[in-house]
């Protein structure tokens, strides 16, 4: 019995020891909203719709990607295009595009399925909401140019945190 | 003049110990936060005010706007009235501590640094600290839950069984100062502490005193991982924060009386000449108890019930005897 005494409290100041030693170690948290965290450039969050270089949009309206989306969150009606109104290089294009964040699981099924590449997930994660319904993004929302200032892109072929030590290339 | 010092005195004194514990205990959450935080290389709350200061303020008033539940088929007066059971002796033992040596004199009325000086200040505490047993044990019956029940039952064989060891553990600490008032205790630890007499003594009081305070690695009453929340489970709102704020109070409670019985009370160097520095002396052992008791609780791993039982009756209570047995024939050898 003597010996595991022994043996118990030797285990108790090891193991008091290694926490003092953390103690004394800066924080390693990041500060969130003040620090902003770097995103991969293949990081995968919010879609966004894109445009081809003369501005016209890709989406020609043909609801593939909701017939591939899991979840049944996207909703398209498309409109035919006329002379008067272009909005994209096909015959129809997306007159309705929306998409229910709620139930999005952010799997990119819809950016693989989309024959002319018009919907991506891209880099913007901060989706919170006050309100339910503006959960539900709008064609508006969707468009390119989304950009907002506080997503930070990293380089890709750093892996690890630099400041943790490892820094692979 | 007879009743200024009778009622009136005492009155004020209870009122600074009382909102100064209050305090304490708000500040001991966040200090407590902060503490393990760092402990596991986190910052801890920083975001209201600065540094957090301000946290336990809006705990405080986040408890108090929580909508008030009580459970269907609960016991209504019991279930309303343990959490305040709970708070009421760990504040209470408080009336019966030291917090300085010197006495001082304002409007003609002498103050002492304590409320009252009992002479059975020792049996006082023992007594007052088995009371506690009865709030969470009252509301794990009142709240009509099997989890709350458990946990009750847990707690309360918990406490009675660490009660044991800590009590012979304080005749030790009586057979060498002679005398069980808290004052005289301190006094005789005027040369050596009583740490230093008794230090398996010491260190059989702290484990009983973390066991006592429902503390980590005996936190057995509320294992969230078995038991949801223990007796609290159907408490929410400013009656949880009551539970909390008993669980906090006796932290501090516990680090006082280890200060008072074992390190030596409010004494240290200069503390004669000047008479301030016994309060600040009494105030940093015990803010190193506390820090010693967070320290535990980031460290050591919530222990098994059995185990937990099989150590109190099996290695703390023999240990505490011998202990006792050696100090008396020392004490009669020595003279
Ligand atoms: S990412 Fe997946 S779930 Fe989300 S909209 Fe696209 S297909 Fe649907
Ligand atoms: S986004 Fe792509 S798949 Fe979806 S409707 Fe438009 S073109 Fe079709």
């Amino acid at each position: 019995m003597l010996r595991e005494v022994w043996s118990g409290s030797i285990e108790i100041l090891r193991a008091m020891w290694i926490t003092l030693k953390h103690f004394f170690r800066p924080p390693v948290t990041n500060q969130y909203p003040d620090d902003r965290v770097p995103v991969y450039p293949r990081f995968r969050a919010r879609h966004v719709l894109k445009r081809y270089e003369n501005g016209l949009e890709r989406c020609i309206g043909c609801s593939l990607c909701a017939a591939a989306c899991p979840t049944d969150c996207i909703l398209v009606i498309a409109a035919e295009n006329t002379e008067e109104n272009r909005r994209s290089p096909g015959e129809r294009y997306a007159e309705v595009y929306e998409i229910n964040l709620l139930r999005c699981i952010f799997c990119g099924y819809c950016a693989e399925a989309c024959p002319t590449e018009a919907i991506v997930l891209e880099h913007d994660f901060e989706l919170s909401t006050h309100n339910r319904w503006d959960a539900i993004i709008t064609q508006e929302e969707l468009l390119e140019p989304h950009e907002p200032d506080y997503i930070l892109i990293r380089d890709d072929q750093v892996w690890v945190e630099p400041k943790w030590g490892h820094l692979t290339k | 003049m007879d009743w200024i010092s009778l009622l009136l005195v005492p009155a004020i004194k209870s009122l600074v110990v009382v909102v100064a514990l209050l305090t304490g205990f708000a500040y001991l959450s966040y200090v407590e936060r902060k503490l393990v935080a760092r402990f596991q290389v986190r910052y801890g709350p920083n975001r209201a005010g600065p540094f957090g200061i301000l946290q336990p303020i809006s705990d405080a008033l986040k408890m108090v706007f929580k909508e008030e539940i009580v459970p269907l088929n609960v016991d209504h007066v019991v279930y309303l009235l343990s959490p305040a059971l709970t708070v009421m002796p760990a504040l209470v033992i408080w009336a019966v501590i030291p917090v300085s040596g010197a006495s001082f004199t304002l409007f003609g009325q002498t103050i002492t640094p304590y409320v009252s000086d009992v002479n059975v200040g020792l049996l006082y505490i023992l007594a007052i600290a088995s009371l506690a047993t009865y709030g969470i044990v009252l509301a794990g019956w009142s709240s009509n839950n099997k989890y709350s029940l458990l946990g009750a039952l847990r707690t309360s064989s918990q406490m009675l069984s660490y009660e044991l060891p800590m009590g012979i553990t304080l005749v030790s600490v009586l057979l060498i100062a002679g005398s069980l008032s808290l004052v005289d205790i301190v006094q005789a630890q005027r040369g050596v502490w009583f740490a230093l007499l008794q230090p398996i003594g010491f260190i059989i009081y702290f484990i009983c005193g973390l066991a006592e305070a429902g503390r980590s690695p005996f936190d057995l009453p509320e294992t969230e991982n078995e038991l949801v929340s223990g007796f609290a489970t159907e408490y929410g709102g400013i009656k949880f924060a009551l539970f909390f704020m008993g669980e906090y109070i006796h932290m501090i409670t516990i680090s006082a009386l280890a200060t008072t019985f074992f390190l030596g009370g409010w004494y240290g160097p200069f503390v004669n000449q000047i008479p301030v520095l016994g309060l600040v002396y009494f105030l940093i052992k015990v803010a190193f108890m506390i820090f010693l008791i967070v320290w535990i609780r980031a460290s050591l791993p919530r222990i098994r019930y059995d185990k937990l039982m099989h150590f109190c009756w099996k290695f703390l209570l023999p240990l505490s005897l011998l202990n006792l047995v050696v100090t008396a024939v020392v004490l009669v050898l020595v003279g």
